[in-house]
């Protein structure tokens, strides 16, 4: 063992056994960041907030909380919402919360689409965020059965039904994942279980792995320019702090992250106290009723996109029923995010408004999405499930194009 | 400049997709009905402009109506325990001593005259399925005659506290009889069994069905079921708008119980961030001076 000197303050102490200067210095004042990025890079920022939000609402309702079809929906809407003291509170934290955790998800990934923040060497990064945007799907929807209400049952009714469409195992996977021939009491405890032990251990494992996937390519910036992170680095160091392009993660880029997550909670509090309709469906006041089906079913807001693509497909084409192409569809939506750095085949690293043909591709992109989801909120009857139809389709065109319209913008642009 | 440029793109983007999905839809999903009428304009077979004597009216309520009704405000108990009566008529009749202060003049003197008429349930008791409703009409009585029962009913029925004890006395006289409000502790007083066979379908328990339906649809559905739930078997049950007003704000009591906590914290809550956030930008300010 080395030999330790009388530590002179608790700083030297700790530092001796457990290197916390260097290890500060590694993880936060010399973690370097681009100076040149704008609010949007506050986002992952405002999501580990979020996380953090999530995960300390939760452990408060989950000490009132009881995982039992007889018994979760009282102990949601009367124990925990009316006689614990600020139960509501955390209960509106917590289902606000996980609605606008998507919001500022969709942003950061959107942003990330944006500045093309996911090739040349930000593979990874993508990939682990993606990772992410799973778990967190996979916690959304377990986490809304929970209340047992009549929305909790019915939404995970028609998403589990989904996999009843896998061919050969389907009809046995659907029992195996609810546990039962229907949705009860079997289905409720095993996803409770997900919701609060498996998921959040993964999510917290995935935004480890995230954050370090970040190291070693850097952030990227608002001109998608590369530079000598060292050379930038030494330069700041060394006191010219206004000429290098680098900022240190702490105090300086964190600084305006927190100033933004201020301006954020403004915004949040005002949903959780006065605005929380949206996040708290009326129709989940409504206690489960396995015999009852409501008149409308339709799942969280930032499902709506992808439970269009997969109802968009309601007729039958080449001998293939419409419900098997919706789930052809539904199975490229949700994978294909995924392979984005491999389908955009330009090398250009810019933001999407300076990329000749991407900055087409992207704003279509958006604005199919967001047809997506209104018609996904919508009845599918008459037009309705024509445009449905109409927008799934494009959506599907828009990434096999990609590769071709992205290929042709480096031939444009010389490989630049 | 740029971030506000980006900023109210964000906020473009959002607040498009926020209205499609959110008003817009809901708009689609739950089209906007005629608005609830409190005067009961569409039964007329009463003339109810005629001013009703209450002496009267105590002598034809106690010949008609305390055979079956209780009214324990006038002194006339229930003539059998709940459990019975509900199994002789299907469902307990209502104790009248709220009767003259909740329901509507103009409903209540038609009620009495044809009970199915005023209730819109004419596709649950008709001649042709044979059904009826299991009290009277009194439709041989003269229209004064009706309007002196009215006058007495009004005479006697006692005034309510605004305040949730009073409201939930409206409740239990407009409600209690058929719905449970578990959060309440209220049970309905017809037992369920009878409930079932005399509605065809269990009433829901109203605990949180300001929350469910909302203030907005309780409005328009207790002033008329039919609109919004063509062929329910809940009756019209021609409550003044002041008696729906209380029974709405029992049920938002009893089911939204934190509603003035929440909004007054809420207030403190966002100023709170507010402040954060104005000290977080004197912050970055002075930490970014640095480096620009
Ligand atoms: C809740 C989960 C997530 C957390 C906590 C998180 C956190 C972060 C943080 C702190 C950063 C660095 C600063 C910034 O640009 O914001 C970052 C960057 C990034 N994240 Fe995430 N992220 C999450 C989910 C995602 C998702 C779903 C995606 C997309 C698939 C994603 C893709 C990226 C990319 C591409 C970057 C690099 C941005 C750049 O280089 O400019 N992340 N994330």
């Amino acid at each position: 063992m080395a030999e330790f000197k009388k530590a002179d303050s608790m700083l030297e102490w700790f530092d001796q056994r457990l290197g916390v200067i260097n290890f500060a210095k590694v993880m936060m004042s010399e973690y370097w960041i681009p100076k040149n990025i704008n609010f949007l890079w506050a986002m992952g920022v405002l999501l580990t907030v979020l996380f953090t939000f999530l995960v300390v609402s939760g452990i408060f309702l989950l000490m009132y909380y009881k995982p039992d079809a007889n018994m979760a929906f009282d102990s949601v809407n009367y124990t925990i919402m009316q006689e614990v003291a600020y139960g509501w509170l955390f209960r509106h934290i917590h289902a606000v919360g996980a609605s606008v955790v998507f919001l500022i998800i969709y942003i950061h990934m959107f942003t990330g689409i944006y500045y093309g923040s996911y090739k040349k060497g930000r593979e990874m990064i993508w990939i682990s965020g993606m990772l992410l945007f799973m778990l967190f799907s996979a916690e959304g929807f377990s986490g809304y059965m929970l209340p047992w209400g009549q929305m909790s049952y019915w939404a995970a009714y028609v998403i589990t039904e989904i996999f009843g469409g896998i061919p050969f195992i389907g009809d046995e996977l659907v029992v195996w994942i609810r546990g039962n021939f229907y949705v009860a009491d079997a289905t409720l405890t095993r996803f409770f279980m997900l919701h609060v032990l498996l998921i959040p251990l993964a999510i917290i494992g995935a935004i480890v792995f995230h954050f370090y996937a970040l190291r070693f390519p850097h952030v990227n910036n608002e001109q998608g320019e590369f530079f000598d992170f060292d050379k930038e680095s030494e330069k700041y160091l060394a006191g010219d702090k206004k000429h290098s392009k680098v900022i240190p993660f702490w105090p300086v880029f964190l600084s305006k992250d927190i100033f933004v997550l201020g301006v954020f909670l403004i915004f949040f509090f005002y949903l959780v106290f006065f605005h929380y309709g949206f996040a708290m469906d009326p129709i989940n006041f409504d206690k489960a009723n396995g015999l009852k089906t409501p008149a409308h079913i339709y799942p969280e807001w930032y499902f709506l996109w992808s439970y269009e693509v997969l109802r968009g497909w309601f007729f039958e084409i080449a001998g293939i029923s419409g419900k098997d192409l919706g789930l052809m569809a539904f199975g490229f939506a949700n994978i294909i995010f995924l392979v984005l750095p491999w389908l955009d085949r330009s090398p250009m690293v810019k933001p999407a408004n300076q990329r000749p043909y991407f900055k087409y591709w992207f704003w279509l992109m958006i604005a199919d999405l967001m047809v997506l989801t209104e018609f996904g909120k919508l009845p599918p009857t008459g037009p309705n499930a024509w445009v449905g139809f109409g927008a799934s389709l494009v959506f599907l065109v828009l990434f096999i194009a990609l590769p071709f319209i992205t290929k042709a913008e480096a031939k444009k642009v010389k490989g630049k | 400049m740029k971030e506000f440029k980006i900023l109210a793109v964000i906020i473009a983007l959002v607040g498009i997709t926020y209205y499609g999905i959110e008003p817009y839809a809901h708009s689609v999903m739950h089209p906007a009905v005629a608005p609830a009428d409190f005067t009961f304009q569409d039964v007329k077979n009463v003339d109810t402009s005629l001013v009703g004597n209450e002496a009267n009216g105590k002598v034809l309520v106690e010949a008609n109506c305390i055979a079956c009704h209780a009214i324990e405000k006038a002194g006339h108990p229930a003539v059998m325990p709940n459990a019975d009566s509900a199994a002789s008529y299907g469902v307990v009749p209502p104790d009248l001593s709220h009767a003259g202060r909740i329901y509507d003049k103009n409903y209540l003197a038609n009620f009495i005259f044809d009970p199915v008429t005023a209730m819109h349930l004419q596709s649950k008791y008709n001649p042709e399925n044979g059904k009826a409703f299991p009290m009277p009409s009194y439709n041989w009585m003269s229209p004064q005659d009706i309007m002196d029962v009215v006058a007495y009913l009004q005479s006697i029925a006692p005034k309510v506290a605004d305040d949730k004890a009073g409201h939930k006395i409206t409740f239990e006289a407009a409600c209690g009889r058929c719905h449970n409000m578990q959060y309440a502790g209220i049970e309905a007083t017809t037992p369920v069994d009878n409930l079932k066979t005399y509605m065809g379908a269990t009433p829901p328990d109203l605990s949180q069905y300001i929350k469910s339906r909302g203030e907005h649809y309780l409005h328009s559905f207790i002033n008329d079921p039919q609109i919004l739930l063509k062929g329910t078997s809940m009756p019209r049950v021609g409550l003044t708008e002041k008696a729906q007003e209380e029974v709405i704000a029992y049920m938002e009591e009893v089911g939204d119980s934190k509603k003035a906590e929440r909004e007054s914290l809420g207030i403190w809550v966002m100023l709170y961030s507010a402040v954060f956030a104005l000290l977080a930008y004197l912050w970055k300010r002075k930490i970014w001076e640095e480096v620009h």
